[in-house]
């Protein structure tokens, strides 16, 4: 009897602690929604905390108008949307010839790319930025998208390697005494059963890209190719005094990745630990 | 099958594309940025050649300022390491005990991580506006008007100003990793260490914690190497100052070599955030292999 009563105890004790973090997690986010609706005077003091009085949506307007968000949000969604798709393309096809095919030097191969685990990018941004300037290809889309896809490869393959592992050999020796050579058995065969780690792939580059700061920072000073990170860097600079709109740009910025959250939370948490745990 | 699988030219054409992409974007820029490292140059005059010049610079140069970054470095990295990830794996333990609602425990948490760290950035410098933020606000109605400050524009408070929303940001990202590392342990060990009479937190502390040292080591390379080479959250809030007061390696090194053109003295330094991240993580290894053999 005793017993139970310390279990649910202990269990009334784990939620009070569970909640508090909840709200130290979620107040600044819940602030963030909060004030992008509500107008000066309601942030600064009279309704600090609580919900908008008056629901300005036009605060959403002059962000997109005053602060050019939707070109940066747009940027955004070309440089992760490329990035993403040679990344996949290059790991998978790499991935094929690391993991299946048979020559010799594999697995040097295999450690060099490895390799890429480990390195940070304050190692490239100098050489990759003076590559660039030498090209004249900063200020453009490339300028992000080739080095985010270089340094997303090793993980992309790592993860890609133990996907393809779990595919039996069978199949594609079937194939084979069908007649497919080995571009149509990867098109046909090894493609189509690498959905669910396609996935998990693109999360994992999504989320560097989507977020990435210091290249962004450093090659693209043209405002047309600014990305979102940068866009509201700027915004956040120059408009100071208006907290409504910037607040309205801070939830544009977050909202894709929040919607997106909602439906697959556990397929992102799964990509988010894949990449760890294996690295 | 075999003959398929050695065709030389589809093997050549599957890895061309990655293996040259990240040989020429990641591998050969290290060399190029240690070859730039043994230069004073300002990429438009020549380059002249100082042999260890900048690395003897990094540690003796007042101006600079580089002891100061790296113990900077080291202060968020032990911050993270004695604050962060405990309070990460408490909160795995307890949720990995199977509360009610866990999963959405789990997700809540670790929703930080996937906010754009300029946008988390953004939001706590409006926490800590001088006049209407947050933490100020709080503290004057609570009668504490003489605590409140500048909390990033003083010299004393700047730095850990910047540190907590680090710190705050990534809790999530380690409770996430150690649950699923907990949830991976067979749950008959800890009930039958509960039927030996064991308590919840003593299972946690004879059969989870131990089982769970892999993952607590990468948790603990991670926080470690990520503060060593933090840059985003810094450069929003405060981009290092005031005064160089909370510059850390990486911001000094963009504000090097974009800003003072210091392209020598900027890739010694990135060398040097290299070869610091790679001697923590072995020493980290290293330190988790033998803590492991007292328990064989």
């Amino acid at each position: 009897m005793n017993k139970h009563k310390n279990i649910s105890i202990g269990r009334k004790i784990n939620y009070v602690i569970l909640i508090i973090w909840a709200l130290i997690q979620m107040f600044p986010i819940y602030w963030m929604f909060t004030f992008s609706l509500k107008d000066n005077s309601e942030i600064f003091g009279e309704n600090m905390f609580g919900l908008p009085r008056q629901w300005l949506w036009e605060n959403y307007a002059a962000a997109l108008k005053v602060g050019n968000i939707a070109k940066y949000f747009l940027n955004s969604v070309i440089v992760t949307g490329f990035t993403i798709a040679i990344t996949v393309i290059f790991s998978l096809m790499a991935t094929y010839a690391l993991t299946r095919m048979i020559w010799r030097g594999r697995a040097l191969v295999n450690n060099y790319i490895m390799l890429g685990l480990t390195i940070p990018i304050h190692a490239a941004i100098l050489p990759v930025f003076l590559i660039l300037s030498k090209l004249k290809m900063t200020n453009s889309y490339q300028a992000l998208i080739i080095p985010y896809a270089a340094f997303a490869l090793a993980m992309s393959i790592l993860i890609a390697s133990s996907f393809i592992e779990g595919i039996p050999k069978e199949l594609e020796e079937a194939a084979c005494i069908d007649g497919c050579n080995v571009y149509q058995i990867f098109y046909k065969i090894i493609m189509p059963m690498m959905k669910p780690c396609l996935s998990t792939l693109a999360i994992f580059v999504f989320l560097q890209a989507w977020n990435e700061l210091m290249f962004a920072v450093t090659f693209i000073s043209n405002s047309d190719y600014r990305t979102l990170p940068v866009g509201i860097q700027t915004l956040c600079g120059s408009y100071t005094t208006d907290w409504g709109p910037i607040g309205a740009a801070l939830v544009i910025a977050t909202f894709p990745t929040l919607l997106v959250y909602c439906f697959m939370s556990r397929k992102i948490q799964e990509s988010m630990a894949a990449g760890a745990v294996k690295g | 099958m075999n003959k398929v699988w050695k065709d030389k030219k589809a093997i050549c054409i599957f890895l061309a594309p990655a293996l040259l992409l990240f040989t020429v974007i990641v591998v050969f820029p290290i060399f190029m940025s240690a070859y730039y490292s043994f230069f004073d140059w300002n990429g438009m005059t020549d380059a002249t050649f100082v042999g260890f010049k900048n690395y003897m610079e990094l540690f003796t140069s007042k101006s600079a300022g580089f002891p100061k970054t790296l113990g900077n470095a080291f202060l968020l990295a032990a911050l993270s390491v004695f604050i962060q990830l405990p309070v990460s794996l408490f909160l795995a333990i307890v949720l990995a005990k199977g509360v009610k609602g866990e999963k959405f425990f789990v997700a809540l948490f670790f929703t930080p991580v996937l906010i754009s760290t300029v946008v988390i950035g953004q939001l706590w410098m409006k926490i800590y506006n001088p006049e209407y933020g947050v933490v100020n606000t709080i503290l004057r109605n609570l009668g504490l008007d003489n605590l409140t400050r500048v909390w990033l524009g003083e010299k004393s408070t700047a730095l850990i100003a910047v540190f907590i929303p680090i710190l705050w940001q990534y809790v999530g990202y380690h409770m996430l990793l150690l649950y699923a590392g907990i949830k991976s342990i067979s749950k008959e060990l800890t009930e039958s260490a509960k039927i030996d009479g064991a308590n919840g937190w003593q299972a946690a502390r004879y059969i989870t914690i131990p089982l769970l040292k892999p993952v607590i080591q990468v948790c603990a390379i991670f926080a470690v190497t990520g503060s060593l080479k933090a840059f985003d959250m810094i450069y929003v809030l405060t981009n290092g100052g005031p005064a160089h007061a909370s510059e850390v390696p990486s911001t000094l090194m963009v504000s090097m070599i974009f800003g003072r053109n210091r392209y020598g003295f900027g890739s010694s330094i990135a060398i040097f955030i290299i070869f610091i991240c790679f001697f923590f993580a072995i020493l980290i290894k290293k330190a988790f292999s033998i803590g492991g053999k007292q328990y064989e």
